[in-house]
């Protein structure tokens, strides 16, 4: 069966990340959200550390984790902290008390450069049906609130006059970038998730005229890294997760490069 | 007359500080009313209160059943990052057809601009792009707030007269809030001083020539009620209000 092979289920779980990663990586781009993805992002190192601990799934803790910090600085920013220091401190001292919580964890063999970079060849069905079932969930979710979530980024007055309340599409966006993080910790880890996100929407932008051509060109960007990046990897003997997001940052720096020439030319 | 939006009582407080305290206020069909006051006398928050955007701490709001709001904010700025064409942005939240998206740009008195990229409108432009936007749903009321900040002062007298165009044709309400008070009063049936609390309202005549009025905006408003009335051989003296006022507009355009 096409599932057996190992290097069809690597594709196919990066392709499922960078299809969830594309259109959310666009609202990260857009409302200056970077930090706030990488301090989420990091967070979960905590929760694989909890959940082998309480022997739950590290999908489970990942993502509990992962929610709750994303809450906690969703809600902060709306207090007129000075959000780019409290967000250094929040990602940062994240991945340092979840690197220490799994240095506790003894008698646990834990692997855990796999969770930091990613482990893409290791992807089993299991994993493969959670990376895709997390991907058609945030999908979902952010196809359903679309154009609320984009009046909401234009301006929050703009969104109330309108009857949209931008901070329940704030929530959303947060309970979506929490899935987001769970999904993909598997594909790239906890130190380039957010890359996932960030550079195809920013590769994307130069070539885009509206927010949905951008979101899907982003999907696109991230999809030819993620399968670029496998074969790569392959015929390089490098690492997966670095790799794809390496081909990420290659295809950012051509776009950007055609962009200043058109804009030259022009 | 039927009342679109009233307020009794209506006090916001943001953070600790009170903003409004007990104001009485409505609004009419049909009416055009400007609100003025100094910096930070709660204008804008009044504007956001009747929007939804902040919560009253104490008071009501009362809307009219089925009422439709159209909203011109102070001031948008959209992030670099965003590509997005001005047809599309009047389809926010709520898809329109491109007739409907072009008549709106026509009345707004920009026809030529649905395939524009917003990042690459003037000042006036976009603004004119907003009230577009606001147009869309056909608005009993039109709410504009210092829809005029950063235009020069042809730019922004052009801009008020497409409002009072728009009223004719269209016979919504107009509430908006302004420092420019020798434009915004001469077309106002109605001028509200707010100042925290409702100072003193009624005709643009009676507000000008009020104590209260005069004690907040001091002897500037000699030259705006010289301008109301038309008369342009009034001296700027130094300090005066609008003068001021115009000045700082110019440096926000550059």
């Amino acid at each position: 069966m096409m599932l057996d092979s190992f290097l069809i289920r690597a594709a196919l779980a990066g392709l499922g990340v960078a299809l969830a990663a594309a259109p959310l990586g666009c609202f990260v781009v857009w409302r200056r959200m970077a930090y706030f993805g990488d301090a989420t992002a990091h967070a979960s190192i905590l929760g694989v550390a909890l959940a082998l601990s309480f022997d739950v799934s590290v999908f489970a803790g990942v993502l509990a984790v992962s929610l709750a910090m994303a809450t906690t600085v969703s809600t902060l920013s709306g207090r007129g902290y000075a959000m780019d220091t409290l967000l250094g401190v929040l990602a940062h001292s994240a991945l340092a008390f979840g690197l220490v919580a799994v240095s506790f964890l003894q008698g646990i063999r834990i692997d855990l450069m796999g969770y930091l970079f990613g482990d893409i060849l290791a992807v089993g069905k299991p994993d493969l049906a959670m990376i895709w079932g997390g991907a058609a969930m945030v999908l979902a979710l952010v196809a359903w609130r679309w154009s609320a979530l984009l009046t909401a980024t234009l301006n929050p007055d703009l969104a109330y006059a309108s009857g949209i309340d931008p901070k329940r599409e704030q929530m959303v966006l947060t309970l979506a970038l929490a899935l987001v993080v769970a999904v993909a910790i598997k594909v790239v880890g906890v130190l380039l998730i957010a890359a996932m996100l960030i550079v195809p929407a920013a590769a994307a932008r130069p070539f885009a005229r509206t927010p949905e051509v951008m979101a899907v060109m982003a999907a696109v960007i991230g999809g030819v890294s993620a399968l670029g990046g496998l074969q790569a990897a392959f015929v390089f003997d490098t690492p997966t997760g670095p790799t794809i997001v390496c081909v990420a940052a290659v295809l950012f720096a051509v776009a950007s490069l055609i962009d200043l020439i058109r804009r030259a030319v022009a | 007359m039927s009342r679109l939006i009233e307020t009794r009582g209506l006090s916001v407080q943001l953070g600790s500080t009170e903003v409004l305290s007990g104001v009485d206020f409505h609004i009419d069909r049909g009416e055009i009313v400007t609100i003025v006051g100094p910096n930070g006398s709660g204008k804008s928050t009044l504007l956001r209160a009747i929007i939804g955007a902040v919560k009253p701490s104490a008071g009501q709001i009362s809307r009219a059943p089925g009422l439709r709001i159209g909203y011109v904010p102070q001031r948008l700025h959209i992030d670099p990052t965003l590509p997005i064409t001005v047809a599309r942005f009047l389809g926010l939240p709520r898809r329109v057809s491109r007739a409907r998206a072009a008549a709106a740009l026509d009345k707004a008195g920009v026809p030529d601009l649905a395939e524009r990229q917003m990042a690459g409108l003037s000042g006036g432009q976009f603004q004119r792009v907003l009230l577009a936007r606001a147009l869309l749903d056909k608005p009993d009321l039109l709410l504009l707030d210092e829809a005029t900040q950063g235009l020069d002062q042809p730019g922004s007298a052009a801009f008020y007269r497409q409002i009072e165009e728009v009223r004719r044709e269209m016979g919504c309400a107009v509430l908006m809030v302004s420092h420019e008070l020798h434009v915004v009063m001469s077309a106002s049936d109605r001028v509200v001083c707010l100042n925290g609390h409702v100072c003193c309202h009624g005709t643009p005549e009676i507000v000008a020539s009020a104590p209260e009025y005069r004690a907040l905006f001091g002897t500037g408003t000699q030259g705006a009620l010289a301008l109301y009335r038309h008369d342009h051989n009034h001296t700027h003296d130094a300090g005066c209000g609008h003068d001021h006022t115009h000045a700082n507009e110019n440096e926000a355009a550059q």
